[in-house]
């Protein structure tokens, strides 16, 4: 009982930035561009909200300003990278895929050359402490597993909901949907399908800031090359995973990040199992995952991957 | 008209240039290094002497040979991204052929070592195609988890199986392999310099890999899968079974590339040995227009920029990392200039704005 409640308490926290960064990633597929640098934007956002608290704010009366002030800064990179990319797949129409890798490899190296010359080697900072909800934490078996974490985490709870609101109850959401459904229709009647597009990967790309800027100032308080560790492109394969929809797509990232707590928590039990195979886990279960989603496909936005061009017949 | 065409073309890429060199000497501002500086540190040092010219060779012949490899794949219509994974697999293939077998004879060895190193680069990009052809599961996605998996399985084997005794008895621990045996060495080819026979391999399979594409049916039948998917079924191309030999043979060539930088350069499995190779020649196959013969001089363009990049560090206090955040500029550069100059409205309404209408003098 104690061991899964440990698992359970383990793998809430770790599903946070999976699930930040994926529902930001579901709402540019809904409007129809496959956005493959979350990665990079994730690692720009991780490096941002380390950089404000380990610049300005360590010690000091105002240092849980400057977490918050890098978690800003980090949701505001995110935004303005995702509006560079749109520059290209909206704009120019470039093929998404590759240019998405392009976008990864530019937030990665960005991230990586700012940290050597602002911070030099690794560093830790206090990060945002965990802050348990007064009388709630104290419930058994819920009280660890819910509400002992810090204030990211209850956050994270209202993002499902409220991603589901915005997309399937606001005018915008629709416009959004129709984007990547049937973007010649929603041009029709007057929708600015590529204005939406460039909003919807502004919104993705703040999320994906977001979700970095958690990993580094919640989760690992520090921050490394390594950080983002391909949970940009496991937000990707969750939002297939989650059939573009966010409740699916938290079911999704729990899964992944119970799992995860599993392999950590077996490895704490010192069960002799090579470390590299425990930490080879969650990519080969999003492999195997694809594998059999492979009628998802037919459930996603329409015109995902499609740039739009009012100008050519379809 | 026509040279309203090349002028067109040239402008777009200049301006594609412009706009690369912009983005990098926007990041250098914010760190508050010398631009100019920086810049022709990475133009001219790398060129200086017979030694820098040779590691600048040395950085081309992976390139080279993984970029070869990619356009084969991209050429097909799918995107291999996984070369550093492959290039892995290829390393650990070629190195356990030799650990097995380290008194056998050079002739015999060495063949066997580099074709281990296809072999394995080849089953690790077969995965994906496969997924990709039955189970229409995304390249991007896949081969990009193969490399973590790839990256987790190169330390387990340098750390377990074939970590070197010496490092166990001596305590060190370094993960490496032993040093591998003289009989899998290439020939360096230029005293002072650490150019290896590998520049051979890469000019050969360059050759090839235009043979393959340009001058074969099956090379054409990959072209036309990619062109259009849909077309090339209609045509009675089956595309999923060249969807899978593009990506076995992308693999190939990255596992290859591995083999040769070990028996070239490093002599023994260590880490770091793939160091984003397989990343770089993506923007290598891209910047050299998917064709063998613009992928030559890419990589040796791209070895002098990764070259430059190492000495920025320490003559103009500029991280390497860098280089990676340009490169990601110059895929989104390069992606959007193609689509520009790939549409013939934009270029005819360029023209007529600036020429007037379309009997205008731009027919001179």
């Amino acid at each position: 009982m104690d061991f899964a409640v440990n698992i359970l308490a383990l793998g809430v926290p770790f599903s946070v930035a999976l699930l930040i960064a994926s529902l930001g990633e579901m709402f540019n597929q809904r409007a129809g561009v496959f956005n493959l640098g979350c990665e990079g934007i994730m690692a720009m956002g991780a490096f941002l909200g380390f950089l404000a608290p380990f610049l300005v704010g360590r010690g000091g009366p105002t240092a849980e300003i400057w977490n918050y002030a890098g978690i800003l800064m980090a949701m505001a990179a995110g935004a303005l990278m995702g509006i560079f990319f749109g520059l290209a797949v909206v704009t120019f129409r470039a093929p998404q895929g590759i240019a998405g890798i392009g976008l990864q490899m530019f937030g990665v190296g960005v991230a990586g050359t700012f940290f050597r010359h602002f911070v030099g080697g690794t560093q830790s900072i206090p990060g945002i402490p965990a802050m348990p909800i007064p009388l709630l934490s104290k419930i058994p078996v819920l009280g660890p597993i819910l509400f002992s974490h810090n204030p990211l985490v209850y956050v994270a709870f209202l993002l499902p909901p409220a991603a589901w609101y915005v997309l399937f109850k606001t005018p915008w959401g629709l416009r959004v949907r129709a984007s990547g459904a049937n973007p010649r229709a929603a041009d029709s009647i007057g929708v600015k399908v590529n204005l939406v597009r460039f909003q919807a990967l502004a919104v993705g790309g703040a999320l994906a800031g977001l979700a970095g800027a958690y990993l580094s100032l919640c989760q690992a308080k520090m921050f490394s090359d390594e950080i983002i560790a391909g949970r940009g492109f496991i937000a990707v394969a969750l939002v297939y995973f989650g059939h573009w929809r966010p409740l699916k797509i938290t079911g999704g990232a729990l899964l992944f990040s119970l799992a995860q707590a599993l392999q950590l928590a077996i490895q704490g039990r010192g069960i002799n199992f090579p470390y590299e195979f425990a930490v080879m886990l969650p990519y080969v279960l999003v492999i195997v995952v694809l594998a059999f989603s492979r009628e998802n496909l037919l459930l996603g936005p329409t015109a995902l991957g499609r740039p739009f061009n009012r100008e050519i017949r379809t | 008209m026509k040279r309203f065409k090349t002028l067109y073309t040239a402008a777009v890429i200049l301006l594609a240039a412009l706009t690369a060199a912009l983005a990098g000497a926007l990041i250098l501002w914010t760190i508050g290094a010398d631009v100019t500086r920086t810049y022709s540190v990475i133009a001219f040092e790398p060129l200086k002497n017979a030694m820098q010219i040779g590691e600048v060779m040395i950085r081309a012949i992976p390139l080279t040979i993984i970029a070869l490899g990619i356009s084969v794949a991209y050429r097909c219509g799918i995107i291999n991204i996984g070369a550093e994974g492959q290039m892995s697999m290829g390393i650990l293939a070629a190195t356990a052929v030799a650990l097995a077998m380290p008194d056998a004879p050079r002739y015999a060895l060495l063949p066997m070592a580099l074709t281990a190193g296809a072999l394995g680069g080849a089953a690790w990009g077969f995965i994906p195609g496969v997924l990709k052809a039955r189970l229409h599961v995304s390249e991007l996605l896949s081969t990009v988890m193969l490399n973590y998996i790839a990256a987790q399985f190169y330390t387990f084997c340098l750390r377990g199986p074939m970590l070197d005794p010496a490092e166990i008895t001596m305590g060190s621990g370094t993960p490496q392999s032993m040093r591998l045996t003289k009989a899998i060495w290439l020939d360096r080819l230029v005293p002072g310099t650490r150019i290896h026979a590998g520049v051979w391999i890469a000019l050969a399979l360059a050759f090839l890999t235009w043979l393959l594409l340009f001058r074969t049916s099956w090379g054409y039948r990959m072209r036309a899968s990619g062109a259009g998917e849909r077309a090339a079924k209609y045509g009675g191309i089956g595309v999923e079974r060249y969807l899978v030999a593009a990506m076995v043979i992308s693999g190939a060539f990255a596992g290859l590339a591995g083999a040769v930088e070990i028996s070239g350069v490093h002599r023994r499995a260590i880490e770091g040995v793939t160091s984003g190779y397989g990343f770089s020649a993506i923007v290598v196959a891209l910047f050299g227009g998917l064709h063998p013969a613009g992928i030559i001089p890419a990589s040796l363009f791209f070895g002098m920029l990764l070259v430059g990049a190492d000495m920025t560090q320490r003559m103009a206090g500029v991280p390497a990392n860098v280089v990676t955040a340009l490169q990601g500029v110059i895929i989104l550069v390069i992606v959007a200039a193609r689509m520009v100059l790939e549409n013939p409205y934009l270029a005819e309404r360029v023209r007529v704005r600036l020429f007037g209408s379309a009997e205008g003098s731009g027919e001179a």
